[in-house]
């Protein structure tokens, strides 16, 4: 542990001057250069270079690479089976839960790369946080659901992890839904409210980037609309990566867009761009509804 | 020929009736047994019984040290057993699942599961008795607790497979390192099926007779120490049983009833607390 964290720290240190060298580059792109097949990303919080991902023997992403802007919300669509939950969960390294699966490539993140070995996982997952697709309160109360994960970092007092829990649980706009609730099992509320639950407990870790695996596809209307608003709001303080079979939750919720299909990256650009004028005819007939 | 209709009510009805018979059948026995056990134990199960020790023949007396024997060798024996099963359970649903030598423990376990427990009786008077000099009841429970072993690890496996392992991936995605998630948050999943597979051990062990006779054997009286013999039910109702003393033998029908109504209790408490964990959910 400390030797990791000593070797991280000299990493960090050692990569410095390459991490501004090369965030210069993307800076001096202008604010929309759309004819371009990449968008111009402003400032890239995860730049992802050729990554590829096993389960055991099959390859399901075949040499990604694309860079994931910061404060922005970024949208991966495609059919069933097309990779893009699985991008997502190389992010936080999750997959590693798995013996068989693998990934090799680069992901950066502030100029690091996660899937390197000497990097922490509880620090990475303390770095980005993340939601399913069903919603997964842990069987304790909807308090020590958020305290769960603050208690893995912080040692707050009482009085603290309450203003924490509070003001996670306002973050996911839920607060004045189950404020009267808090010693209540988590299990016992209703799915919508679990989810924004579970968008709580991972804010309330403060974690910079914040995956969502399609957070409203177990979700009524009502409760998709709410989490969609809390994506907008939340983006202002986060990275968010969101997965999504809702075309039309991608092109409402998000900044930027990948399309993929079969475990390729077809298109990646503007959401407007995306929707309005995409370069692939692959993308095309996807957004029409023409396959998939 | 006949219709296909009638053909496949034909064959229902047989089905139903032969099913339901072979229930019957099952049951009727089940019922003598407790009606026997009911019968010929009732009358002698009165307040000496719990209060007194067991008596020379043709005197006063009841079963209380044999009962105490029997909760102390039950208790250690689970205390033992249970925290093993359940960290090697742990072991085999948490950490072994891409190891080798997970499907060689399961594969031990299970042999153990089945094994006769006598031999598991024999095994501990080998190497404890017969090494110690004489019988005594830390062997028995350790024998007792050997039989407890492998009935948790098994539950313990099963019920932990159960939890879903999207709550794994939630709790390992907040940054919580394995050990923390199962601690936290797996047992926590799991708790009531863990605890029902070691109230099933204990119903399991507290008529366990076999392993008993080679190991804590009998003690007539009160005994203080754990390292003599030490009294407990199932020897006592085997002795008296096999005695020639009607007074004896009337204890021994007590003894019985007693323990059969307390594993039937067990197995209903467990049974009760796995529907309400089930019906919370």
């Amino acid at each position: 542990m400390n030797y990791d964290d000593a070797q991280e720290i000299g990493n960090r240190e050692n990569r410095g001057p390459l991490d501004v060298s090369a965030a210069g580059g993307w800076n001096t792109a202008g604010e929309k250069a759309a004819s371009d097949a990449r968008p111009a990303v402003k400032e890239p919080k995860i730049v992802v270079d050729n990554l590829d991902f096993y389960y055991g023997k099959f390859r399901a992403l075949k040499s990604i690479s694309l860079q994931i802007p910061e404060n922005r919300v970024t949208a991966f669509i495609g059919p069933s089976g097309c990779g893009k939950s699985t991008v997502l969960r190389c992010l936080n390294r999750i997959y590693e839960l798995y013996p068989d699966q693998r990934a090799t490539g680069e992901i950066l993140m502030d100029g690091r790369n996660v899937l390197d070995k000497s990097q922490d996982l509880n620090l990475l997952r303390g770095k980005v946080g993340m939601v399913f697709q069903k919603p997964t309160p842990f069987p304790m109360s909807v308090y020590d659901n958020i305290a769960f994960g603050v208690r893995l970092y912080e040692k707050l007092s009482r009085s603290k992890m309450d203003e924490r829990v509070e003001w996670a649980l306002n973050k996911a706009a839920i607060w004045d839904e189950i404020k009267g609730k808090l010693r209540q099992i988590g299990t016992q509320l209703s799915g919508g409210q679990q989810q924004r639950l579970c968008i709580a407990r991972a804010i309330a870790v403060k974690p910079e980037v914040l995956l969502l695996d399609e957070p409203a596809s177990a979700l009524d209307p009502i409760s998709t609309l709410k989490i969609e608003e809390l994506i907008t709001e939340l983006k202002n303080d986060y990275t968010i990566v969101i997965v999504t079979h809702n075309m039309q939750q991608a092109a409402r919720v998000s900044d930027y867009t990948a399309f993929m299909y079969l475990g390729e990256l077809i298109e990646f650009d503007d959401t407007n761009v995306i929707f309005t004028k995409p370069s692939r005819k692959e993308t095309e007939d996807y957004i029409t509804g023409r396959y998939g | 020929m006949v219709d296909l209709y009638t053909r496949r009510r034909f064959i229902n009805g047989f089905n139903l009736t032969v099913s339901v018979f072979t229930t019957l059948f099952g049951l009727f026995w089940l019922v003598w047994l407790l009606w026997t056990l009911v019968g010929y134990g009732l009358p002698w199960l009165d307040w000496n019984v719990l209060t007194q020790a067991t008596p020379p023949p043709g005197s006063e007396g009841g079963l209380a040290n044999a009962i105490v024997g029997s909760l102390l060798l039950t208790v250690i024996g689970t205390l033992i057993g249970a925290p093993v099963g359940i960290l090697a359970g742990t072991y085999l649903a948490e950490f072994g699942r891409a190891s080798k030598m997970a499907p060689v423990v399961r594969f031990v376990n299970d042999i153990l599961l089945s094994a006769p427990s006598i031999i598991l009786g024999v095994f501990v008077y080998e190497v404890v008795v017969v090494s110690m000099g004489h019988f005594s009841g830390w062997a028995g429970a350790l024998a007792l607790s050997l039989i407890v072993l492998p009935v948790v690890v098994r539950t313990t496996e099963d019920m932990l497979r159960l939890v879903p392992d999207t709550l794994r991936e939630a709790a390992a995605a907040l940054g919580a390192p394995q050990w923390k998630v199962i601690v936290t948050i797996v047992y926590r999943a799991a708790r009531a099926g863990i605890l029902t597979g070691v109230m099933l051990a204990v119903a399991r062990i507290s008529g366990e007779t076999a392993p008993l006779l080679f190991t804590a054997l009998n003690n007539q009286f009160w005994s203080s120490s754990l390292n003599e013999p030490t009294a407990n039910l199932p020897v006592v109702i085997f002795q008296f049983a096999m005695s020639p003393y009607e007074d004896w033998q009337h204890l021994a029908w007590a003894g019985a009833l007693l323990i059969t109504f307390s594993v039937l209790f067990l197995n209903i408490l467990a049974r009760t607390v796995l529907r309400t964990r089930r019906s919370s959910d």
